[in-house]
């Protein structure tokens, strides 16, 4: 942990979660099925030190949508906790604690066209972080407007008269309208065009200056991730299996996931690669390999891997969760 | 056509408001559906006749003191043989001037129809939002108990209510709280189909982020149903609103034409169109041509215009 | 060598009441045989709609009003929906984002192959199950021989997406058009599907018209790269030379635009605005607004694509001189 190092903004500690997917009780008792569970995230630590941009990078089934609803308090965990400075959102009682925590976070979401009430005006939906605690909003979906780089009379309309770029700008806005310390980024550029995610990024790199703000991005686009990131944890099957310095991580990945992630990823100069393709698929999260849940798809593994399963070890200046990395 | 950018707004800088709603997608559609046009113009002259009636009408109906028995069975069009005087669509066996008490009628079904449609809507808009964003056990409950009304005829919902709110009343009060009796009734029958539909939207929007977002912003509950949910699941519920309506005047005049709705003192289109039954095989067919005629229209109108609504609103079909 | 399927100046409008839109304006390609061509651009851009106007598959109302599609030198824009829905499957092979689009759930993925087999090819019934499973076990499916008589629904979206391709190349198709096929895949199983498409076309000398908004994607599968912008066409040419000597300036905007492109950059290199909508189209060319080269005539006519050498359409191309090398 580097509990030393830079102070943490948010601390998630084991944090664990378990959905129960299976069919209801009466369809479960007359067809003899088990109480069927998904563990969506297991065992996850990590820190996000305040004024960085952590990552999370992983393929479906990850679990990082997830490791990002509890973080921001929609989804309880079902052990392990988060730490918002020295708030667990999920245990404190005292509500005016919660409030506090609460109201330092906000968070970004993928869809654009579902994450705006297509029914409210732009102006109320910017200024609704304030008016909902009874605050006075005046001017100030107009001034985030701005901020965001789109015009103060844009504030009289509705949602469906912006495109998916504009609309995340408007989240973006809305976000920022309760002045929070923490923003988690759930894939927040993946369903906009490459010119106007880049737009996004640049936004969102700017503000992150201007307002001091952390960042918690969560995203599948390795590209993405390594242009916004300073520090990186890739998940698989809901675990942390690899975090390092995003250059650190890039130039030497020690995972062997991780190196099978970044040698699938398509690369801009490859022209004609013929390369071997990953091997398999991801496993069904309902039922994971025993050991290592890696080890069906590593070209590495031993004996060992298909038994036990790795503990995070710190190695340089990274941290991974595999018996044979070094 | 996904990759189609979306066309939300219509021609720019549109003059006005009224230019701008007359141009946009819901009333262009409507001018180009004649059906739904007509239909417009019968329910509007409708319920401008059912408010203005105490205006229009020639006669008071209900009035003794205008009604002359000599008058009674004149056919339409024609001057009585004793009076002299002539009625557009006759009289019944009371000499009561049949155009003006289906004016009056029309006001009691109109009304009734409203009414019971207003209170299903907030019964049903209610228990449907509860339920879909609630879920769990308040929504077993509530769909439970709406799977159960589902299995009886709404009329037979209907007739139970009556009865048992006639049983409840004191005598001298009947006629006085019929029509609320009515309105509750059929109200209660119908308020299923709003809270199934309330609930199926509520559960889509629930997942949207854009709820996800409020609940962040701390807002609870309540204000997240209210302020939320609700504007965005009200669309379906306007075409159901409107085939209602049509079903809820049908119902009352069922009602009424079994006895147990209107009473003769404030009768509807379906008291009427009992009435009139009774003369039908004298010869006197006017009693009951004329209020089945005019309630047949209404319902016809209504039901049309919700068929459009529906189409209309629906944006695969567009 | 003569091209498979070819594009002279097609046209595909839709009237609306606003007025007629034009989601593919004049646009012209040619595809040779074993070739894979690219055709990539940003939403709105008209790339799946070319697509589905070659294989008769518009939506009404919209429909082409102008230009001529030839498949092996037969003009094909002008047949019957009858003679279309032959060629669909005979001909031309289709591979859609969503597997489960392509896939009947309640036919077996045996039976769905074997139909096509038996509508296209004279063999007999048992026959055409032997070739289907021959087509399983050529796209990668384990145990194809087993898993013949399943339904889709027993599949992963990876292994979906093998029985699609099995299934638009069982008829041996001269041309196939594959419209995102990797979008809603994970980027290991991307690289899979990749590679397999590659080499199935290389192997049978299929056309391939690959579209897709990913030029990640494009740089590794992709022989040759159409870039569409608002309709019409921007820059064509081999893969190599579009991707790191880009004449059109919105081809190298959009490069600069990704993250994985232009590496170690502070900042992404931004388009400013979106591109038009197709009720607001800016005369010239379409992209002037937005082009730092524009220069006097750009808002008048639109340029056309010069031949032969010259791969884009712009009145004022980048030139050698100032080559960005990625």
């Amino acid at each position: 942990m580097k509990d030393t190092e830079s102070p943490a903004l948010v601390r998630v500690r084991n944090l664990t979660r378990v959905f129960d997917v299976s069919k209801p009780w009466l369809n479960r008792v007359l067809e003899r099925l088990p109480r069927a569970l998904l563990t969506a995230v297991s065992d996850v630590s990590f820190d996000i030190p305040e004024k960085g941009v952590y990552a999370l990078v992983g393929e479906s089934g990850s679990g990082k949508s997830t490791i990002g609803k509890m973080i921001v308090g929609l989804l309880p965990p079902s052990d392990g906790s988060v730490l918002i400075r020295d708030t667990d959102l999920a245990t404190e009682r005292d509500p005016a604690r919660i409030a506090a925590a609460r109201s330092e976070i906000q968070m970004i979401f993928q869809d654009p066209y579902a994450s705006l009430n297509p029914r409210w005006r732009v102006r109320d939906i910017i200024a609704e972080p304030v008016t909902a605690r009874g605050g006075d909003a005046s001017g100030l979906a107009e001034r985030l407007l701005e901020q965001v780089g789109l015009a103060a009379r844009d504030a009289g309309k509705y949602p469906h008269e912006f495109s998916g770029g504009q609309r995340q700008r408007i989240c973006i806005a809305r976000a920022l309208a309760a002045n929070p310390k923490l923003i988690v980024c759930d894939e927040p550029t993946s369903a906009l065009d490459v010119s106007v995610q880049a737009q996004v990024l640049n936004l969102m790199s700017d503000l992150k200056d201007e307002f001091g703000l952390t960042y918690l991005f969560i995203s599948h686009d390795l590209t993405v991730v390594r242009h916004m990131a300073d520090t990186i944890g890739v998940l698989y099957l809901g675990r942390l299996v690899e975090e390092a310095p995003a250059e650190a991580l890039f130039d030497n990945p020690r995972h062997p996931y991780t190196r099978m992630l970044f040698a699938a990823a398509p690369r801009m100069d490859a022209f004609g690669r013929e390369v071997e393709p990953p091997k398999g698929e991801i496993p069904d999260p309902i039922n994971p390999p025993p050991g290592c849940a890696f080890h069906p798809r590593c070209p590495i593994a031993v004996d060992r891997c298909r038994a036990e399963r790795p503990e995070m070890r710190r190695l340089g200046n990274a941290r991974v969760a595999c018996h044979l990395a070094e | 056509m996904a990759d189609l950018p979306r066309t939300g707004t219509p021609a720019p800088a549109a003059p006005g408001r009224l230019r701008k709603a007359w141009d946009s997608d819901i009333v262009w559609s409507f001018r180009h559906a004649p059906v739904a046009v007509v239909s417009l113009v019968v329910v509007t002259l409708m319920v401008l006749a059912a408010v203005f009636a105490p205006l229009i009408a020639p006669y008071d109906p209900f009035d003794p003191g205008t009604l002359n028995l000599m008058n009674g069975f004149t056919p339409p069009m024609e001057p009585n043989a004793f009076t002299g005087d002539t009625f557009w669509l006759g009289t019944d066996d009371q000499g009561r001037d049949v155009f003006s008490t289906i004016l009056f009628g029309l006001r009691i079904s109109l009304f009734v129809g409203f009414m019971a449609v207003a209170l299903a809507m907030v019964l049903g808009i209610t228990l449907g939002l509860l339920a879909g964003y609630l879920g769990g056990w308040v929504d077993t409950i509530i769909m439970r108990v709406a799977d159960v009304q589902l299995t009886f005829p709404a009329i037979l919902v209907a007739m139970l209510i009556f009865g048992v709110a006639k049983g409840i009343t004191p005598p001298e009060l009947r006629n006085e709280v019929a029509i609320w009796v009515l309105i509750l009734a059929i109200g209660l029958s119908d308020w299923v189909q709003f809270a199934r539909v309330v609930r199926g939207a509520t559960l889509v929007e629930k997942s949207r982020d854009y709820v996800a977002a409020a609940r962040l912003i701390g807002r609870g509950s309540g204000a997240i149903m209210l302020r939320h949910i609700l504007p965005n699941v009200l669309s379906p519920v306007l075409v159901i609103a409107t085939i209602s309506l049509a079903l809820a005047i049908i119902a009352e005049a069922t009602l009424s034409f079994l006895g147990i709705g209107a009473p003769p003192t404030q009768p509807s289109l379906g008291t009427l169109i009992r009435i009139g039954q009774g003369f039908l095989f004298s010869g006197e067919w006017w009693i009951l041509l004329f209020p089945a005629a005019t309630l047949l229209a209404l319902a016809l109108a209504v039901n049309l215009l919700g068929d459009w609504l529906r189409d209309a609103l629906n944006p695969r079909l567009r | 060598m003569a091209p498979v399927l070819s594009l002279r100046n097609l046209t595909v409008e839709i009237p609306t009441r606003h007025g007629v839109l034009r989601p593919v304006d004049s646009v012209s390609y040619d595809i040779v045989a074993g070739e894979i061509l690219g055709v990539v651009g940003e939403s709105g851009a008209g790339k799946s709609m070319a697509g589905n106007a070659v294989i008769g598959l518009l939506n009404r109302p919209a429909r082409i009003t102008g230009g001529e599609v030839w498949l092996n030198g037969a003009r094909i824009d002008n047949l019957p929906p009858e003679g279309l829905r032959k060629l669909r499957g005979k001909r031309i092979g289709m591979v859609f984002q969503d597997p489960l689009t392509s896939l009947n759930p309640l036919l077996t993925v045996g039976d769905q192959i074997a139909e096509t087999i038996l509508e296209h090819l004279p063999v007999s019934r048992a026959e055409a199950r032997e070739r289907a499973i021959a087509a399983l076990e050529e796209v990668g499916i384990p145990a194809a021989r087993d898993r013949v008589d399943s339904y889709p629904h027993a599949f992963s979206g990876g292994m979906r997406q093998r029985v699609v391709i099995a299934l638009a190349l069982c008829a041996e198709p001269d041309l196939v058009i594959a419209d995102e096929p990797t979008t809603a895949l994970d980027v290991s199983v991307q690289a899979q599907i990749i590679v397999l498409l590659k080499r199935l076309c290389r192997e049978r000398g299929t056309a391939v018209m690959l579209v897709t908004h990913d030029m990640g994607v494009i740089a590794e599968a992709a022989d040759r790269v159409a870039v569409m912008y608002a309709g019409r066409l921007a820059e064509i040419g081999p893969v190599a030379d579009v991707i790191q000597h880009p004449r059109h300036p919105y081809t190298a905007g959009l490069m600069g635009s990704t993250p994985g492109a232009s590496q170690g950059q502070a900042r992404l290199t931004q388009i400013p605005g979106a591109m038009p909508r197709l009720d607001a189209m800016p005369p010239g060319c379409a992209f002037h607004p937005r082009c730092p080269r524009r220069g006097p005539g750009c808002d008048i006519d639109p340029p056309p694509v010069r031949a032969p050498d010259a791969r884009a359409a712009c009145h004022y191309p980048l030139t050698v001189a100032e080559d960005v090398t990625a």
